[in-house]
């Protein structure tokens, strides 16, 4: 076990600022409103650094910036651009233990995990990129003998990426990799809830990029967010959230003629069938650590699998040993390498799974382990815990159906494989979901039959940058990850070239 | 029947909201990091339509002034909704999105309960 001094204390690997500005062509500069506020630690509930409020004003010069660094950026060459890519990595890579804690501290996961998944996912995020860019090639297609179109992949220019508060370092790498990959400049603004960490990075690895190639514009979501996203000076946007924010950006995106790409949440199935329970050996044990993936991440997770369908033969003996499990995840200070479970990100996020486990209750699901405010004592008592919290109840329930972004998980039971379909179905989301079974055409048909953009099988919330991500239904539009991700930060460049000395014959 | 209702606390929030943007409207977001929570934006910078439900209107009374702020939420979420009824509260926090209220460092939530048969 490792307890990890808190930032800026003695012994710690890393320390904030006491102050973050904007990061605009290449250097940090004061927002143009002089204001500031406050970011508070979800750990402890107290503010350790404050950040630039940023406004239109803001906005605008970070889109100067990019604009002037676009044109030369797109034109360098790929192996130039895989090459700042690969060096980003290394950087990260050599400072991979800074960064995790200061993400921690940043957003209150455990730093298990940030030093296990969100960190090396990046690093290998931006090497992947680098790899695909180099590896990419246009197209020639012969039309007749004289008539030949060429495919070219051009970048879209300028364009804006809004990130979320749950991921803050690995989401940022998500949308950035293959954004700068493909040669455009960025505008990028964090979540206002983690808008710190991402500025631990950039300093690590300022000197890598040209100025104006990446500008960071931190600020809240009204007055930093939508003139980002609204703007006519970008060609395209990014964005993480949820619905009613996603359905405006697409509403300013149609009144600029602009792609968007959207990542929208879920609630996510996860099946166990019967076979499961064939055997108690390695296999069911990891079909439980499944179903306690919840709870990863505090359960602030897009693709969370905040429903498990069990079926009715194995229902209570499985359900019995799923509840031990979660018992016993261990809660407690996330710096200290042997918690599992950290605090929720802020506090309003907390107070919203507290009003959820309390409809829960209201609509007669019931509470089979957890379902309260954790208070880890000392220090820790000002922060942001939930127990990890699993409910019995009825796909139609609320806490069913909206996604509670907590480590609750809503559990029933089905009756054959029809039945398992019907409710894995019985969403407005399709972005994840898990199937467990011994029996490969089980969990192939299920995998196929579930509409959800990624389906893992006999496994969850593992996150390769070479596998598409992204949802069916309202979960969102467009994929990240893998070299697909490529084609929603190019355009396609089509030359039409005929060899023939003969007019075309028309006039 | 009303379906939705407001506690003090988010009337008053609204009053100091309406004197700096002007009419307001609220769409109930679901989904993802700071979804499953009321978005409020001025009124009309949301575009509803033929996909969205008219909740019902926050009457806001004060001495100097008395509005009323429209509740939205799409069709889809509304048929697991429909037996809730909602109380816009706020707390502490920083809500994200583009609702209106978080540099305030306050932000909008969503109580629930069941309506009653003889609200049903």
């Amino acid at each position: 076990m490792t307890k990890y001094a808190a930032p800026g204390q003695p012994g710690s690997v890393v320390t904030y600022r006491d102050r973050y500005d904007h990061f605009i062509g290449g250097e940090y500069v004061p927002p143009a409103k002089g204001e500031y506020f406050a970011n508070p630690t979800p750990v402890t509930g107290e503010d350790f650094t404050e950040i630039a409020r940023g406004t239109a004003e803001d906005v605008e010069r970070a889109l100067d910036a990019a604009h002037g660094a676009a044109r030369a950026w797109g034109k360098t060459s790929p192996s130039a651009r895989a090459q700042v890519l690969n060096q980003i990595a290394d950087r990260m890579e050599d400072n991979l233990e800074a960064l995790a804690v200061a993400e921690s501290w940043e957003n209150g996961k455990p730093v298990r995990e940030t030093l296990a998944a969100d960190l090396p996912l990046a690093v290998d995020h931006f090497r992947y990129f680098a790899g695909v860019i180099r590896a990419q090639e246009g197209g020639i297609s012969q039309i007749d003998e004289d008539l030949v179109a060429y495919h070219f992949q051009e970048p879209l220019g300028v364009v804006a990426q809004i990130i979320p508060w749950n991921f803050p370092l690995l989401m940022a790498t998500w949308k950035l990799a293959p954004a700068l990959a493909a040669g455009n400049a960025v505008v990028l603004k964090p979540a206002e809830q983690t808008p710190a960490s991402i500025h631990v990075l950039m300093e690590l690895i300022a000197d890598l990029l040209p100025p104006g190639v990446l500008n960071i514009v931190n600020g809240f979501g009204v007055e930093a967010g939508k003139p980002l996203a609204s703007s006519r000076r970008i060609a395209k946007v990014a964005f993480t959230g949820e619905t009613t924010t996603g359905r405006l950006i697409m509403q300013y995106a149609s009144e600029n003629i602009i792609p968007v790409t959207l990542e929208l949440g879920g609630k996510s199935p996860n099946v166990f069938f019967s076979d499961v329970a064939a055997s108690r050996d390695a296999f069911y044990d990891k079909a439980l650590e499944g179903f306690t993936m919840f709870a990863l991440n505090q359960g602030e997770v897009c693709t969370c699998p905040s429903r498990a369908l069990i079926q009715d033969s194995i229902y209570s003996d499985f359900l019995g040993d799923a509840v031990e499990r979660t018992k016993a995840i261990k809660q407690g200070n996330p710096l200290d390498t042997d918690t599992m479970i950290g605090a929720q990100a802020s506090n309003d996020q907390l107070e919203k799974i507290l009003s959820y486990i309390d409809i829960g209750k209201q609509e007669g699901a019931r509470v089979l382990t957890g379902g309260e405010r954790a208070d880890l004592g000392g220090e820790l008592s000002g922060g942001y815990y939930v127990t990890p919290t699993v409910f019995e109840g009825d796909n139609k329930m609320r806490v069913f159906q909206e996604e509670i972004f907590g480590p609750v998980v809503a559990v029933t039971s089905f009756s054959d494989y029809d039945d398992a379909m019907k409710t894995a179905n019985d969403t407005l989301y399709g972005l994840g979901a898990g199937v467990w079974s011994r029996d490969g055409s089980i969990a192939y048909r299920a995998g196929r039959d579930i509409q959800a953009g990624r389906v893992w099988v006999n496994n969850y919330h593992s996150y390769p940058a070479h596998a598409a991500f992204g949802g069916y239904k309202q979960s969102g539009i467009g994929r990240e990850n893998h070299r697909v991700m490529l084609d929603h930060y190019q355009q396609t460049k089509n030359l039409l070239v005929s060899y023939s000395q003969n007019a075309q014959g028309f006039f | 029947m009303a379906r939705v209702d407001l506690t003090s606390e988010a009337a008053d929030l609204l009053r100091r909201l309406r004197a700096s943007h002007g009419e307001l409207m609220f769409h109930q977001s679901g989904g993802c990091c700071d979804g499953s929570a009321p978005m409020c934006y001025p009124a009309g910078e949301f575009r509803t339509g033929s996909s969205d439900v008219h909740l019902g209107d926050l009457a806001v009374d004060s001495d100097a002034d008395s509005f009323s702020v429209p509740v939205w939420m799409s069709a889809a979420q509304f048929e697991y909704w429909s037996h809730t009824h909602l109380t816009i509260d706020v707390v502490k926090g920083r809500g994200s999105g583009f609702s209106l209220e978080a540099p305030l460092g306050v932000r909008f939530l969503v109580r629930s309960r069941l309506l009653t048969d003889d609200e049903l």
